[in-house]
């Protein structure tokens, strides 16, 4: 496997945006300002005609950010928001690119389809859980809006106020929010419901989030359990003792709030039931339930993907599962600028021609079928996303001088009392002048150094400028020396005066122009 | 009350003036009168010599120094007006080398009144051949300030290439430089002529252009340090000299104080302060190999001003490159703006960020930033990760994790603002090339880092906008983004 493949012998420059055909999708994989990256990216964009339409993005909007309206199917490299259908693949060209939302690991037979056409597809769904991919996440960035859409869909149906008030016409308490799972729906939704003022509280098995939810104005209830601590970014499945706590919990809130959202998911697997029929019918009528994992079976038991179920005491539950696309515009914003970044990724040289590498993990994970060879499963990657384990702590800091040899206290003072009679003989043993120099010389040094010995690190240069135009004083060298009878003295002289006095009046004015800008804020 | 009596008095008080001035300086209370204190040490001790000297010499002379003085103190004040603070340590290694240059005459200017005299001379016999090693040392110091001060102003105002020059077997040419300086000291001791007078400010001439001509660019805030000491250490051997005990307590002040201060500059950048002293210990920094190119992420100035506008705490960690891009104005004003918005805005400035000790807070103080949230290295370094947004604003090396993670690294265990800790990390750059220490920078490879590719002025100034029409916009959910997605 080589550094560089050029995924195609024909390079494709051609990039197709088409019209979902997925009921009730409202969302477009690309919008008029994406497209405008794309051609920063190096590509020609085709738009089939009404493919935005339904986020609010007319064929006009498209032709002005310099796309051309038409046939979009046969282009290099078609943009899509969910998994295309038999008929979808048949309308792709041979040796095009996929890039799309497509669930590779519960959907292996679409992978075949999609291999047999002789396309490359690119999962969005597949992308690695790092931080470096996240700005290709889509699966992120739709459950963002999804965890705010579900507060709105649970508001609209709950019959009540979110915010606590006290008016002339009585007091109205706040509405008890539960969000279950406090992933990036889950963040969203708590910061959404807190927002409208009600009462947050927020369930996770991983005890890091807390201060996450903490931050969006929640309150995390922790499961009294023994800990455990993610390693890949997304939660897993939990162990019995934790869901009996956890059971537990969750009947106690049930019966306490108002809303509850959940948004457990495991990757790979049904979703985890979080709440029985025993939980939800002993919560209060008029409570609503948003179950945002319902594509998935549900986290509620009762759950209907899709649809609005209303429980004999009274309890709405939501399964809706295009709560993004209830958001089309900015959902598709999103998605076409995750799509944008992955493109980018595997544009390096922004000409329009994508090359996969292989040896880059993000690339390697998304790239579900090659060239009509299936690649899924990728290769096992050491994701990095996740909260660093808090094990040894890594010194912070350097450690000091390890490798030059520590001097030991009696080397120390063998070495100043070597250098103090160094000083003394020579002291000592020097003519009578040179010794008062030298013992002026030696205190001065001294003096410069505890001087100085607290300079605020800010002061540095004002110091060092102050210090040379102090040590400009060498002038008073050159002014005993001059006019002395010796002409070539009093040149050098002159000279010497000269250039000391630029150095004492520049340092000193400089300094005093450079404190003058110090302030206090 | 003699004039001798006078003349030493006026030299105490002066010296005492001089300590408090240093003293003064550092802190930002009590800087500016610090500044007064010089001055005005200087003021006394100048025309204590001037008076004592009048005595003797001619009205002509006393007319030269009067001329030469207000000449130099025109050329001076023109220059301290108008200079950039951006080229603030070309200026102050331009001023080292005058120090270093007045030393060599005034060792000159003693050898031609002593020993070019014979035995006419005014220095006592048994003295003499103590004169003779302190003209040597005078001259040896002086111009070795004097070429290595001029080399680094060169290399600062980018008229030489500031890669370190590597002449074989340096070390060597640098040791066998000094014994040949103690020879011909011993050699002139015995017999002193002209030719040694010669040789020996040739050799020192040669030595202090070698000295920084192989210290790197990215290590010149220790150079010139080391030259300020320098230039002290020429005055306090010309004091010798003479026989003067201001010259002295002056020059041995301000050459240990600067002895200290490139210490201190030393421990930030974890070198040894005698390979530094004996110059070009930049040399090993030859550029890490093996080092893969991966992918970084660019961002753009309004994906960077959303993410300003919804940050909680952003810290701006500034570089060399921004007093390049003179970017200093345009960050001020985004720091005015960002604090407004409630942000808390703060700088970290590392110790040997820019090409002086202290550029960066002299830059950022010119540009009005209040200097009480610009902080050092270690006042920030713990804060990161609390911070949502970190802007590297043209710096590299002083911000490069390979200092803390990669031993094999050419700066291995230099201390450096672990900026990666916080959510965010925007780098303003102009290419992807790698620092003056020529150390690629994994920073930039870094999950949370994004490059913002640009004249660091420019892209400022983008986001400044971006901003205005975010403001205007209402402000997004951005900050949910940034926590929500881990």
């Amino acid at each position: 496997m080589s550094a560089q493949h050029p995924a195609h012998p024909h390079p494709p420059r051609r990039i197709g945006v088409v019209t979902e055909s997925t009921p009730g999708e409202t969302r477009v994989a690309a919008t008029p300002a994406t497209v405008r990256l794309l051609h920063g990216l190096g590509y020609e964009t085709v738009v089939e005609s009404g493919a935005g339409a339904a986020a609010g993005y007319g064929d006009e909007a498209y032709a002005q950010a310099g796309a051309s309206i038409g046939e979009a199917w046969n282009a290099d490299v078609v943009l899509k928001i969910n998994a295309p259908s038999t008929e979808e693949i048949g309308r792709l060209r041979s040796g095009a690119t996929l890039v799309s939302l497509i669930s590779p690991a519960q959907r292996p037979e679409l992978l075949e389809e999609l291999a047999a056409r002789g396309v490359t597809v690119l999962a969005l769904d597949a992308v690695p859980r790092i931080s470096r991919a996240q700005s290709m996440d889509v699966l992120s960035s739709m459950a963002n809006i999804a965890g705010y859409r579900a507060v709105i869909e649970a508001a609209h149906v709950f019959g009540r106020f979110f915010t606590g008030q006290v008016t002339a016409a009585g007091k109205v308490p706040p509405a008890k929010v539960l969000v279950a799972g406090a992933g990036v729906a889950g963040l969203a939704a708590i910061g959404a419901a807190s927002s409208l003022g009600a009462v947050v509280r927020a369930t996770d098995p991983r005890p890091e989030v807390a201060d996450q939810v903490k931050s969006l104005g929640g309150e995390y209830l922790a499961v009294n359990t023994a800990h455990e601590t993610s390693t890949d970014g997304y939660a897993r499945e939990t162990t019995a003792d934790y869901d009996r706590a956890a059971a537990e919990l969750y009947h106690e809130q049930a019966r306490e709030v108002d809303i509850v959202i959940t948004t457990a998911l495991i990757p790979g697997r049904p979703a985890p039931r979080l709440l029985t029929a025993a939980d939800v019918a002993a919560m209060k009528p008029g409570s609503v339930i948003v179950d945002m994992a319902a594509a998935q079976g549900g986290n509620v038991e009762g759950t209907i993907a899709g649809r609005t179920v209303v429980t004999d005491n009274g309890v709405t539950v939501l399964g809706y599962t295009d709560l993004a696309s209830r958001l089309p515009d900015q959902a598709s914003q999103m998605f076409g600028t995750n799509v944008v970044n992955l493109l980018a990724l595997i544009t390096p040289g922004k000409d329009g021609r994508p090359a996969l590498d292989f040896d880059d993990v993000v690339q390697r994970a998304v790239t579900v079928v090659r060239s009509g060879e299936v690649t899924w499963p990728p290769p096992p990657v050491a994701v990095s996303a996740a909260p660093q384990d808090a094990g040894p702590e890594e010194p912070t800091t350097a450690p000091p001088d390890t490798d030059r040899p520590r001097i030991t206290p009696a080397a120390r003072y063998g070495l100043i009392g070597l250098g103090m009679l160094a000083t003394f003989l020579l002291v000592a043993f020097a003519p009578a002048q040179l010794a008062e120099n030298f013992t002026v010389f030696a205190l001065a040094v001294v003096i410069g150094y505890y001087v100085i010995g607290k300079v605020h690190h800010a002061l540095h240069t004002p110091l060092m400028s102050v210090t040379n135009a102090i040590s400009g004083i060498v002038v008073i060298g050159a002014l005993v020396q001059i006019g002395h009878g010796n002409r070539l003295v009093t040149v050098l002289s002159f000279v010497a005066i000269l250039l000391t006095s630029v150095n004492i009046f520049g340092g000193f004015a400089v300094t005093r122009r450079m404190l003058s800008m110090f302030s206090k804020g | 009350m003699t004039s001798m009596t006078v003349s030493r008095a006026a030299d105490l008080v002066a010296a005492l003036l001089f300590i408090l001035s240093l003293a003064g300086l550092s802190q930002h209370r009590t800087s500016r009168a610090g500044v007064v204190y010089g001055i005005a040490g200087m003021a006394l001790a100048l025309s204590a010599t001037v008076v004592a000297a009048a005595d003797s010499i001619s009205g002509g002379a006393i007319a030269a120094i009067l001329l030469a003085t207000a000449a130099g103190a025109v050329a001076g004040l023109w220059r301290a007006r108008r200079v950039e603070m951006t080229q603030m340590p070309e200026l102050i290694a331009v001023l080292h080398s005058f120090v270093g240059l007045a030393a060599v005459l005034v060792g000159w200017n003693s050898y031609l009144e002593v020993e070019a005299n014979g035995d006419r001379t005014h220095v006592a016999a048994e003295l003499l051949r103590i004169h003779h090693a302190e003209v040597f040392i005078g001259i040896f110091i002086g111009a070795v300030t004097f070429t290595g001060s001029l080399v680094a102003y060169l290399k600062l105002s980018g008229r030489i290439k500031s890669r370190p020059l590597v002449l074989p077997g340096k070390n060597a040419l640098n040791l066998g430089a000094l014994a040949a300086f103690v020879a011909l000291t011993v050699w002139f001791t015995v017999s002193p002529n002209l030719p040694l007078m010669i040789a020996v400010t040739a050799l020192a001439l040669a030595l202090g252009w070698h000295l920084v001509a192989s210290i790197g660019g990215g290590d010149m805030p220790v150079v010139v340090s080391m030259l300020n000491s320098y230039s002290g250490w020429a005055a306090a051997a010309a004091g010798f000299l003479l026989d003067n005990n201001l010259l002295i307590v002056t020059g041995a002040l301000v050459g240990s104080s600067g002895a200290y201060l490139s210490y201190i500059m030393c421990k930030a950048m974890n070198r040894s302060f005698l390979s530094v002293i004996a110059g070009g210990f930049g040399i090993e920094a030859a550029p890490a190999g093996g080092e893969e190119q991966r992918g970084h992420r660019e961002t753009r100035a309004e994906e960077a001003a959303a993410l300003l506008a919804g940050a909680r705490s952003v810290v701006i960690t500034p570089g060399y490159g921004m007093a390049v891009a003179q970017a200093q104005h345009p960050v001020a004003e985004l720091t005015r703006r960002l604090r407004e918005r409630g942000v808390e805005v703060r700088f970290g400035v590392h110790p040997v960020a820019g090409r002086l000790p202290g550029h960066m807070n002299v830059l950022l103080a010119e540009a009005k930033v209040p200097y009480d949230i610009v902080l050092e290295m270690d006042e920030i370094n713990d804060d990161f990760a609390d911070t949502s947004v970190v802007l590297v604003i043209g710096a590299n090396d002083t911000v490069n994790p390979a200092a803390m993670d990669d031993p094999a690294s050419p700066i291995a265990g230099m201390p450096v603002l672990r900026v990666w800790e916080a959510d965010q990390v925007i780098v303003f750059k102009r290419s992807m090339a790698s620092g003056y220490a020529g150390v690629q920078n994994p920073l930039f490879f870094r999950e949370n880092s994004s490059m913002l590719f640009g004249d660091a002025r420019q892209s400022v100034e983008e986001i400044l906008h971006a901003l205005d029409a975010h403001a205007a916009s209402g402000p997004a959910s951005t900050a949910r983004q940034t926590t929500g997605a881990h």
